[in-house]
């Protein structure tokens, strides 16, 4: 291992912070804990407070009211400088009247570390973002990739106790942006630094995240691992905000559910009498082919309306009976293929006794 | 042009000529065109500086009986109270430029870092001498300074100096007048270079470690350089040719380069005296935006990249 920040990796724990800028309130009570050498993803919507939340962590936003501790030692009025957490900013933030080495030197230098040490661990750290040899470029000369390279390495390169990234993908185009989602996951697994990162891209979140906290308005709505959040989402605001969605509006009385005049299978007990929405992704539909085949299958009868073929997989826009249409998908295999239905023709969809996930309808 | 007959292309024409006389014929008709777009502005250009300048400086080449000498410009060298004034022009120059950034400084950051709303209100402040008559407040400021004035009277009515202070008519008055006059010079380009500083980077220095004190030093001053020096040569040469204030708040003890020309061509009507010293301070000035040019070229390319 070339930096050795695995042993001095902090849990975190935010409690009940407060944070109103004049009469609007940004976050309120907000208590979140990170366990040591996590990677904890706020994701949410812009105006969601979750770069408000990463600032605080910082030291840049001074709260209202609340409490972070990092290890067991309250930060929350401490100043930005003597933090020890490292942070990745969305533009970068890299000094241009430096070069690469002494941007990466920074942080070493403010903490009087030798020249030799200095020169060895800036060494190391570029080797870590294989940026090795561009010590003395300028800032200007570098593509946006080395940036942010240059910028991760900056901001580990003191072995921070935790690190931070603001959207620090969000300027750079798919492609790299996807190769770096990658690279920024194995660094954190070598080096299983504490980092909590913002994004509003929730395909980034699933990708990179032990955990994801979806925020909405200033509350954090749901704090799971990426499997759980999109497999089994708790409200109707993550269910659209963590992929695509189809909601099927079902009662539940005398404890089961119904959607129209269909008893509905699922694995959950059913929640207590009320509306609610059922929770259908795309690709948890299925094209029944025999209605009369038994199992734990719930079948929804609906009429095509169009289907669209995107080379892989393909999608089916359906009308249910009340008049609700549906989205499914599913990939093109040989045998799926050959059954495609055609517009205007009647169909069942099933969906598994598992996938029956209820939210509430508000 | 002669083509080598070796060479022929498949259609059977020489190389390289196939629509080359048209080609080089529209690219000449096109030049033709540019310089007929540019000719009002060459034209202005030429008749309102080049015109002149060159009358200035043949005029300076004659001397007071009308013969072609250079006697305008051994005066430089013969004449002590030349040399004297040479040097007031600069010590007033420096001075003065170093009072500007003294001050200006400060409040260019002060500007900067202000709410947008409250950062405009202050600039007007700034502005607002910037529209009224420098002679008026050459005037206003010897109201203020003068022995029997403002500052002076009421300093000594709360008995806190028994002598007037010497504030005007010296090269005190000269600096105070001439500081009030440059600083917007020196606070604008300032300003506009320190609101492009990114917030971001002053915050990264800080999350790196350094002292919110450290963080102006290491970070903040370096990027606010650039508009500092842009203010700084502004300043300085404006200085070098100023008139009205040296002269009336130098009480004719300061003695700077354009008021020396005045003397020449209105007092002695020696307009070659006066042109000949129009020429040098041209020449210096000149010579000295170049320096900072060369300066703040080696320092864009050196040090902004130095380890």
């Amino acid at each position: 291992m070339l930096l050795s920040l695995a042993p001095s990796a902090l849990p975190i724990g935010i409690h009940g912070i407060d944070k109103r800028f004049g009469a609007v309130s940004i976050l309120s009570d907000l208590s979140l804990d990170v366990a040591a050498g996590e990677f904890l993803t706020l994701l949410g919507p812009s105006g969601s407070g979750k770069t408000t939340l990463l600032m605080i962590l910082a030291g840049f936003v001074r709260a209202n009211a609340g409490s972070i501790k990092v290890g067991g030692e309250e930060i929350i009025t401490m100043p930005p400088h003597k933090r020890n957490i490292g942070m990745v900013f969305q533009n970068y933030a890299l000094f241009p009247h430096m070069n690469v080495f002494n941007n990466i030197a920074f942080p070493l230098k403010q903490r009087r570390v030798s020249a030799a040490e200095t020169a060895e661990r800036v060494e190391r750290a570029l080797d870590l973002v294989q940026l090795k040899g561009l010590g003395e470029r300028r800032v200007d000369q570098l593509s946006g990739g080395q940036r942010q390279r240059v910028a991760l390495a900056r901001a580990i390169v003191f072995e921070p106790r935790i690190v931070l990234m603001d959207e620090p993908l969000s300027a750079l185009d798919k492609g790299l942006r996807e190769h770096m989602q990658i690279e920024l996951r194995n660094l954190h697994r070598r080096l299983g630094m504490t980092t909590v990162y913002v994004t509003h891209d929730q395909r980034e979140a699933i990708t990179m995240s032990d955990r994801i906290a979806v925020m909405n308005a200033g509350r954090i709505e749901q704090i799971d691992q990426p499997e759980a959040l999109y497999a089994r989402p708790r409200t109707k605001f993550v269910t659209g905000f963590i992929g695509e969605s189809n909601f099927i509006p079902v009662e539940c009385r005398n404890g089961s559910v119904w959607y129209e005049d269909r008893k509905l299978h699922m694995n959950d007990s059913a929640p207590p009498a009320g509306r609610y929405l059922m929770v259908v992704r795309p690709e948890k539909l299925r094209l029944v082919p025999d209605a009369q085949q038994a199992g734990v299958l719930n079948m929804l009868p609906a009429t095509v309306g169009d289907v669209i073929y995107q080379g892989d997989s393909f999608i089916c826009y359906a009308t249910l009976r009340d008049g609700r249409q549906v989205t499914l998908r599913d990939y093109c295999r040989s045998d799926v293929l050959a059954k495609l239905p055609a517009p205007g023709e009647p169909i069942t969809l099933g969906i598994d006794a598992q996938d029956v996930v209820l939210v509430a309808d508000q | 042009m002669s083509v080598g007959s070796a060479s022929l292309d498949h259609a059977g024409r020489p190389d390289g000529v196939l629509n080359a006389d048209a080609l080089r014929a529209d690219a000449r008709r096109q030049a033709l065109g540019l310089l007929a777009l540019l000719s009002p502005g060459l034209f202005l250009v030429f008749s309102i500086i080049i015109v002149p300048i060159g009358w200035l400086f043949w005029l300076s080449l004659f001397d007071e009986t009308g013969q072609l000498s250079l006697a305008n410009y051994a005066r430089f060298f013969e004449q002590a109270s030349y040399i004297k004034t040479f040097a007031t022009t600069f010590k007033v120059a420096f001075v003065v430029t170093g009072a500007c950034v003294l001050f200006g400084y400060p409040l260019a950051y002060m500007l900067s870092q202000l709410p947008r709303r409250a950062a405009s209100i202050c600039l007007i402040f700034v502005i607002l001498p910037f529209w009224t008559s420098v002679l008026v407040r050459t005037y206003a400021w010897l109201v203020i300074l003068q022995r029997k004035g403002l500052i002076n009277n009421w300093l000594i009515d709360l008995g806190v100096i028994g002598q007037p202070l010497p504030l005007a008519n010296n090269f005190a008055g000269v600096v105070i007048g001439m500081t009030h006059i440059m600083l917007p010079f020196l606070v604008l380009p300032l300003y506009a270079s320190m609101k492009t500083i990114d917030v971001d980077c002053l915050r990264a220095g800080m999350n790196l470690g350094a002292s919110p004190a450290a963080t102006f030093r290491q970070i903040f001053f370096p990027l606010s350089l650039p508009g500092l020096a842009s203010g700084v040569v502004i300043v300085f040469v404006l200085c070098l040719g100023f008139f009205v204030t040296p002269a009336l708040m130098g009480g004719g003890k300061v003695i700077m380069w354009a008021m020396r020309m005045e003397q020449a061509t209105s007092l002695y009507s020696n307009w070659g005296a006066g042109a000949a010293l129009g020429v040098v301070l041209l020449a210096v000035t000149l010579a000295l935006l170049g320096l900072f040019q060369w300066l703040l070229g080696a320092r864009a390319t050196g040090v902004w990249s130095r380890r």
